[in-house]
């Protein structure tokens, strides 16, 4: 069977059918603007639109920081696509001047790493658990992402990370990283804190007006990470999607979210709902205030029905009586 | 007196004023499938066809994993259905399973395996032999079919073949409500591994005392893990739903569900707990 991929070469390729080349005269070239935030002398944050993964947005959903150092630019997160990579390298190169010196990747899903392809492997650095995650189901989440993008993925390749970070801090002159690695959100989530500005990079184990997004996600373990971010001193907290503030509300709202959501859930469950049911239930008011509330409540319920299936149902064949 | 030749003719006349319904061209299909007139002549050929929209098809807006789509086909708002039979025309294997309500209602929900983006449809024969037809479109990446079975990467995966979870609830308009999974790897045949197909072929659902409430055929679309949940009408008393699943090797497994209510007396003596 052909990949997504494969089959959009193909696609592409195959313009002796007319109806396609209308199509293609009629399509403006794909390009991003990447909008800089400056937040502090030397650090800037390009928003991710908060939307889900579409062929309007290339994919550009996630928050992407870039900090300048004496040591070249530092660059966390690298996107959803070449395309936007390529973009982010010019930018980060034109806002500091110098080139890039490392990226860091905070976790393996595909919003925050299909840019890597415009850096060079060495700069890139992640835990091994990001590593391991990308060699394992990397090819399948770029399939999965040609089919979301379409067109803004064009010759996009995963490219893993060649450098391993744990806890030691990396010193680049006037910023120093200080790796954190944690988990929850995925199974292995890279928090980076930089001891000069204290700016504390939360990646996705916090998510600010969007509602947060549960594929990899182990929500005890989610919230162990949140109160530990909780306790690291910290001067403004950038999100992996959403505004970064100097305000406690993304923590609050991401722990609250992962309770609220949860327990809606474990009582449907419990109550002998199927998943189209629990899926049919209103959610709390308050979250109509945040983007995709309904959509990503929709995908955790896929998530965690199974896995409650599992663990809570009793045993009812003719085996297991017949044991005990 | 009549001929045995006219006789003859009588029945045929006959026979083909009874079939002229299917015969004739089926209704116009809303979501403009075009494997529609196929999927009638190949499922419902045995009476007219209507498209109702009282039959529900609820498919989640998103598909998180297609190898697991959750689907529930609702009949319940038509009187006198006899079998729901739930196909997504897109699919490789179109008919994914046949529920026959002996005393449930007609209704089932399940996961199920999505090749690509299909109509998927439910299909429910009322005694008067009429199809009612509902339908919804789902859009997913596909390749559900022909993955490998989540089970085949694990070494040990016939120790836990037929091995059943479950639990039961009283409705509140008197029906009992089974919620269940049993393991098993649900091999399509279309994997790119060469696995044969290895799949559950029948659920067959009996009260206590071997009354019977609904019998399920199933096909290579359902899900790993067939996880279903059915509407019964239980006899008032009866202590356990007991489910009869055969798959296509001919292995039998048996499992039993307390009935609700009666949950905490029985759970303690046959039923133990799944390690979390």
């Amino acid at each position: 069977m052909l990949s997504r991929r494969q089959a959009t070469a193909a696609l592409a390729a195959s313009f002796a059918a007319p109806w396609i080349n209308a199509l293609q005269a009629t399509a403006a070239p794909l390009a991003y603007t990447l909008t800089p935030e400056k937040l502090d002398e030397g650090i800037w944050v390009v928003r991710g639109v908060q939307e889900a993964i579409t062929q309007g947005n290339g994919g550009a959903i996630a928050n992407i920081s870039i900090i300048d150092s004496k040591a070249g630019a530092i660059i966390i997160d690298t996107g959803p696509s070449l395309k936007y990579g390529q973009a982010l390298s010019k930018l980060a190169t034109t806002l500091t001047g110098k080139p890039v010196a490392r990226v860091y990747l905070t976790h393996f899903h595909p919003d925050h790493i299909f840019g890597n392809q415009a850096f060079g492997p060495e700069v890139i650095a992640s835990t091994q658990g990001v590593k391991d995650g990308l060699a394992k189901v990397g090819d399948g989440f770029a399939d999965a992402m040609y089919r979301l993008a379409g067109d803004w993925m064009r010759g996009t390749e995963l490219v893993l990370p060649r450098k391993i970070v744990d806890r030691e801090p990396e010193d680049f002159g006037n910023r120093k990283f200080r790796p954190l690695p944690m988990r929850g959100h995925t199974g292995s989530d890279l928090v980076l804190f930089e001891e000069h500005s204290g700016f504390l990079f939360a990646g996705d184990l916090v998510f600010l007006d969007r509602a947060p997004t549960t594929p990899h996600a182990d929500l005890e373990r989610w919230r162990i990470s949140l109160s530990n971010l909780g306790g690291i001193p910290h001067r403004r907290l950038i999100p992996g999607h959403g505004p970064a503030e100097d305000t406690t509300r993304g923590l609050d709202q991401t722990l609250q979210w992962l309770d609220a959501i949860e327990a809606q859930i474990k009582s449907a469950f419990d109550r002998g709902l199927d998943i189209s049911e629990a899926i049919a239930l209103p959610l709390p008011d308050w979250t109509s205030a945040i983007a995709l509330s309904s959509y990503e409540y929709e995908r955790t319920v896929m998530h965690l029905y199974p896995q409650l299936e599992a663990k809570r149902w009793p045993r009812v064949d003719q085996e297991a009586s017949e044991t005990k | 007196m009549r001929t045995l030749a006219s006789s003859v003719l009588l029945i045929i006349v006959a026979l083909s004023v009874a079939a002229a319904p299917a015969l004739s061209a089926p209704p116009a299909d809303p979501l403009n499938s075009p494997m529609w007139t196929d999927m009638v002549k190949k499922l419902l050929l045995d009476g007219p066809v209507v498209i109702d929209d009282r039959v529900k098809v609820i498919v989640p807006s998103v598909v998180e994993n297609q190898a697991q789509v959750p689907v529930t086909a609702d009949a319940r708002a038509v009187d006198g259905v006899v079998k729901l039979i739930v196909f997504a025309d897109l699919n490789p294997v179109q008919h994914i399973l046949t529920m026959t309500p002996a005393k449930a209602a007609p209704y089932v929900a399940f996961r199920l395996k999505v090749e690509q983006a299909t109509p998927v449809r439910a299909a429910a024969q009322t005694s008067d032999g009429v199809w009612h037809v509902g339908s919804v479109y789902l859009n997913a990446a596909g390749g559900g079919c022909s993955a490998t079975a989540m089970a085949r990467n694990e070494a040990d995966w016939s120790s836990t073949v037929g091995q059943a979870q479950g639990k039961m609830w009283l409705e509140t308009d008197g029906l009992s409500r089974a919620r269940f999974r049993v393991r098993h790897p649900m091999d399509t045949g279309l994997a790119k591994d060469g696995t044969p197909v290895f799949i559950i072929e029948k659920l067959e659902l009996k009260g206590a005392s071997g009354d019977p409430l609904a019998t399920i055929e199933l096909h290579e679309p359902v899900g790993e893990d067939p996880t279903l949940t059915l509407l019964l009408k239980m006899a008032p008393g009866d202590a356990s739903l007991n489910i009869e699943g055969r798959d296509n090797n001919g292995s039998i497994y048996r499992s039993k569900i307390p009935a609700p209510g009666r949950q905490s007396k029985l759970k303690a003596s046959t039923t133990k707990e799944a390690p979390c």
